[in-house]
């Protein structure tokens, strides 16, 4: 990463920080902002944030390992999230999964090599009555079938097409 | 972008629906604060999250506990595998939640309320600011509650960000503090040292929302449904093999006959009661009844067709333990991935009947051990079917089929 980037990035954790409180327990709102942006939490990211809440780097990697919607790795612009739990289960979610790999290419655990898509699991979405569940970033979709993966899939690469402002090089700091 | 309608709920009859926003609270303020506490407490009211803990007690001790701040937390970290209650509660009742909340700041004395939201429901925030805000704007939040002089309250969305361990009130408080989801010791309680030491109660959406309706209708009134050790109604999560799954308010001390009459799910082989930190009821003691003296839950109802592969069922509540388990405490973090290991062996049909009781003491060791309500639970759901149905999951003979489709499993 260029000096300059590390300079930008830390003014914005900077902003961020300020804006969210330097105490402890800002810490996961300010990590949950860092990840809703970037898509994922870098070692540079956590440094940062560890040096400004004046805190070991450490602590913060402890935190962003632990919570399943932080990510230390770069995610996809979409993150796809199928629910695994029981009655989702009992609802056909096997087929479902086979289906997204299929039409993404990829298996759970992975990410498309445009940076569009990751592809993963999620412990009971609380949908049960309406399985099986997707949560697709914050939006949930509820009985899926593996007919309509693909036009969800293509309601995503319409809404990237439309707003689209950060470039795959972005957010791999 | 989420539309509401995507994700409508049937339910029965709700109580909910015939209280009016605000009565309760103008109801509690009339009078002293303990004057509200002794309500509850006539109500006899006990936790709606699972637990059972009385309501009144838990109030009691935190406005009894010395400290200049307190908090009043909302645990809406639903993750109970089977349970949504919760979710249709914040989408259409959370001016139930907020004034249960006012009311519960009102007896202890509490300034501060956060309300921990489960990542996963990430889409209804915008909701719940915005009637946060209408509640701001109607003076029922704010620096001057409906008008009391002395009482400022106001309240604030805290996310999770996906951690079953979160539902665990200890936890949640680590959360709140920017730690990880790991539960504390207890003693001390919240009551006592919540969060950032501050005595603290922490209760869960649906108790709020009872809270407002005992306010509003009386205690009497709640007294009177249900039975004498467990009083009023409860939202039941009802999902899985029956014809009409949804939320239903049911009376404590309904049976799980009764229960599975209203939902069309006659002809269960068995229930799971409690998600998959519950137990799994088969159909000989459909007798028997939900209510803190017999089947305990948080209300998820996971109906199991006489079809269903239960063995799968409990490897599904395994692993998921497996993945939620914050690894703090040896028996949990130790025992699940054996008794995960013993389910595999008993689908590979490859179990003895002696192993299958080690597995069996380790599992109430892993009850009598574990730190926090997840390890303590986790064996619940397999010690369950091993108990009842071991016709069921002894000896099975592989088939192709039965390989190849386990293979798959995500």
């Amino acid at each position: 990463m260029l000096l300059t980037e590390r300079e930008r990035l830390r003014e914005e954790l900077l902003r961020l920080i300020d804006q969210i409180g330097r105490d402890r327990s800002a810490l996961l709102p300010i990590l949950q902002e860092v990840q809703r942006k970037y898509f994922h939490i870098s070692e540079y990211c956590m440094q940062v944030i560890a040096d400004l809440l004046d805190i070991h780097p450490v602590e913060v990697h402890s935190v962003v390992s632990f919570y399943s919607f932080l990510d230390e790795r770069p995610q996809g612009q979409f993150v796809i999230r199928l629910c695994r739990t029981v009655t989702c289960d009992m609802a056909g979610k096997e087929h479902l999964a086979q289906q997204l790999r299929n039409d993404l290419q990829i298996d759970f655990g992975q990410t498309t090599p445009d940076g569009k898509f990751s592809l993963g699991c999620a412990n009971c979405l609380g949908m049960c009555d309406q399985g099986p569940a997707l949560l697709v970033n914050e939006r949930i979709y509820t009985r899926v079938t593996p007919e309509k993966v693909h036009g969800i899939l293509a309601e995503c690469r319409q809404i990237f097409g439309a707003h689209a402002t950060t470039s795959p090089k972005e957010r791999r700091i | 972008m989420t539309t509401m309608t995507t994700i409508r709920t049937t339910t029965n009859q709700l109580t909910f629906n015939t209280i009016e926003p605000g009565s309760g609270l103008r109801a509690a303020l009339a009078r002293p604060s303990a004057d509200a506490l002794r309500k509850v407490e006539s109500s006899g009211l006990r936790g709606r999250g699972g637990a059972g803990f009385p309501t009144s007690l838990k109030w009691e001790l935190a406005a009894k506990s010395a400290g200049e701040r307190k908090y009043v937390v909302c645990n809406a970290d639903e993750g109970e595998p089977g349970t949504f209650k919760d979710r249709v509660i914040l989408a259409d009742y959370a001016d139930l939640v907020f004034e249960g909340m006012t009311i519960g700041a009102w007896v202890i004395g509490a300034a501060e309320g956060i309300m921990y939201l489960r990542a996963e429901y990430t889409y209804l925030r915008p909701h719940l600011e915005a009637v946060l805000q209408r509640r701001r704007d109607a003076g029922l939040l704010g620096a001057t509650v409906a008008g009391q002089e002395g009482f400022a309250f106001d309240i604030a969305i805290r996310m999770g960000a996906g951690a079953y361990v979160c539902g665990e009130e200890t936890a949640l408080i680590e959360s709140l503090e920017g730690q990880r989801g790991e539960p504390r010791n207890r003693p001390p309680f919240p009551i006592d040292t919540g969060f950032m030491g501050n005595p603290t109660i922490v209760n869960n959406v649906e108790t709020f929302a009872w809270v407002t309706c005992v306010l509003t209708n009386g205690p009497e009134w709640f007294k009177s449904i249900g039975t004498q050790k467990s009083t009023g109604r409860k939202l039941f999560s009802v999902s899985g093999d029956c014809v009409r799954p949804g939320v239903y308010e049911f009376p404590m001390g309904i049976t799980v006959a009764e229960l599975l009459k209203e939902v069309g799910g006659e002809g269960a082989k068995a229930v799971q009661i409690g998600g998959a930190a519950g137990q799994c009821v088969p159909a000989a003691q459909f007798d028997r009844t939900i209510a803190y003296e017999d089947i305990i839950t948080g209300g998820s109802v996971i109906v199991l067709g006489p079809k269903r592969d239960l063995l799968r069922v409990s490897r599904n509540f395994l692993e998921f333990f497996l993945e939620e388990s914050c690894g703090q405490c040896t028996p949990c973090r130790e025992g699940i991935p054996k008794l995960l290991e013993g389910v595999e062996l008993l689908q590979h049909g490859r179990c003895s009947m002696d192993y299958l009781k080690e597995l069996c003491d380790l599992g109430e060791t892993m009850q009598m051990a574990s730190k926090c309500g997840l390890g303590q639970s986790a064996p619940n759901a397999l010690l369950s079917i091993v108990e009842h149905f071991q016709d069921e999951i002894l000896g099975r003979v592989e088939t192709k089929r039965s390989s190849a489709h386990r293979e798959r499993t995500v």
